[in-house]
């Protein structure tokens, strides 16, 4: 079987490795040219989840942890679809999420934050995409929290996403970032990406056609894997 | 986010962070929310082939162990069948082939257990050798790095893997190749930058 491959990864479209204003990056990012390999079978293969993996209440992120109450915060709804580089949608695919609660602090043992813990919030979940690539989740919207890169740096509120796909290859660790936060202008893990059109598919948008009246407000997000090549021909053994 | 000939372009990467643990191993973040966390099993108990432990260490730039990193693998089985519809093969129940491995917080070391893969097919006929995909994330990593480990006992195997064959350095290749410590034990240190810079794929 000869594997279709997927398509080559636009570079500029993401982060490079080295963004000098994000600070982190400086000593964590290879300074050698990477090796471009064509797709075999060990990179358009990857995991497949099934629904016997995860619980159904895992995407349930204001009752997942709940102890004595609901989490304090803003309820919303996060959704949307995973969808590739052709437009079709990635269904039956697992996606993560984790973030800080609504005080911007997160359950995490190396964070210290000195905003409190919600004793209701755990701050993680986890849906598969249904066979049209829908996803959602309901949770508390994050608040933004100072973390050291400057003296004074806020990361604007965001919740961080995990996505598969079908391939290795895809394999794919984002950030969502919520419409009209003005944090976003000043962040530099976000101006790490330096196409602003790029930025813009990080930012969820208001949605309230899906909110739910008296209840939680909705937000947007689609996101976007690597498409992969329709056609199987084998290309040319090099040198020939 | 159409272009001209209605392709879309793929999501933007953002790092990881430092609480990656809380999404994707929250046990490891401390505390407990999923019936069952993911990554932990990667080949399961009716695995056949050699049981092998690989042990590790990220370090930076400067030379300091990545104490916050989380690594995912994938690989296929001993016969050299992925877990996947489009391996071409069956593999044994319970065998996945996919797992998550987290870094000691204090040290920066790693480990995992699984069972050594086999050969598997390359491009126009060739045959990989043994190999697990890995693929690096933490904070201050923007784009999560691919990269291969290799084994040091399968020296025929990895003359000629045309994956190892395509680093023009030659010195360079044992960057990718995990060390035998005694049978059953490896040893596989990544550079992220610096000398000896582990070589990272782009796939
Ligand atoms: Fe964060």
């Amino acid at each position: 079987m000869k594997p279709a491959e997927y398509y080559q990864r636009d570079r500029k479209h993401h982060p490079p490795a080295l963004s000098d204003d994000y600070k982190t990056s400086v000593t964590r990012s290879p300074r050698l040219a990477l090796l471009s390999v064509e797709n075999t079978l060990s990179e358009i293969t990857g995991p497949v989840f099934g629904h016997d993996d995860i619980d159904p209440a895992d995407n349930d992120l204001i009752g997942n942890y709940r102890h004595d109450g609901d989490p304090i915060g803003e309820r919303i709804i996060v959704h949307g679809r995973v969808l590739d580089e052709n437009a079709r949608p990635v269904p039956e695919t697992l996606v993560e999420v984790w973030q800080a609660n609504a005080s911007g602090r997160y359950r995490h043992r190396n964070d210290r934050y000195l905003a409190p813990l919600d004793p209701n919030f755990g701050g993680c979940g986890r849906t598969m995409t249904d066979e049209n690539g829908y996803y959602f989740f309901r949770t508390i919207k994050p608040g933004p929290y100072p973390w050291r890169n400057w003296i004074n740096s806020w990361r604007p509120a965001h919740i961080h996403f995990s996505v598969f796909g079908r391939a290795f290859a895809q394999r794919l660790i984002t950030q969502l970032y919520f419409e009209g936060d003005p944090l976003i202008a000043t962040c530099p893990i976000v101006q790490s990406i330096p196409d602003a059109d790029a930025v813009q598919q990080l930012v969820a948008r208001l949605d309230m056609n899906a909110s739910i009246p008296l209840d939680t407000l909705a937000y947007r997000f689609d996101i976007v894997l690597r498409g992969r090549r329709s056609t199987l021909f084998e290309n040319r053994l090099e040198g020939n | 986010m159409r272009d001209k000939l209605g392709y879309l372009k793929e999501t933007p990467s953002q790092t990881a962070g430092p609480y990656v643990h809380i999404g994707l191993a929250p046990g490891a973040a401390g505390f407990e929310i999923f019936d069952r966390e993911l990554g932990w099993e990667i080949a399961g108990p009716q695995a056949r082939g050699e049981r092998i432990r690989v042990e590790g260490r990220v370090s930076d730039g400067t030379g300091a162990p990545v104490k916050d990193v989380l690594i995912e693998l994938w690989q296929a089985n001993a016969e050299g069948v992925y877990a996947h519809p489009e391996s071409g093969g069956e593999v044994e129940p319970g065998f996945r082939g996919w797992g998550r491995v987290i870094s000691d917080f204090e040290t920066g070391e790693w480990a995992f257990e699984t069972v050594k893969p086999g050969a598997v097919p390359g491009r126009n006929g060739a045959i990989q050798a043994p190999h697990i995909n890995l693929w690096i994330v933490a904070r201050g990593i923007n784009l999560g790095l691919n990269t291969r480990l290799y084994f040091a006992d399968e020296q025929a195997a990895n003359a000629t893997d045309p994956v190892l064959n395509l680093i023009e350095q030659e010195h360079r290749r044992a960057t990718l190749v995990a060390t035998r410590q005694k049978k059953g034990l490896y040893r596989f240190d990544i550079r992220l930058q610096g000398e000896d810079e582990t070589v990272f794929l782009d796939i």
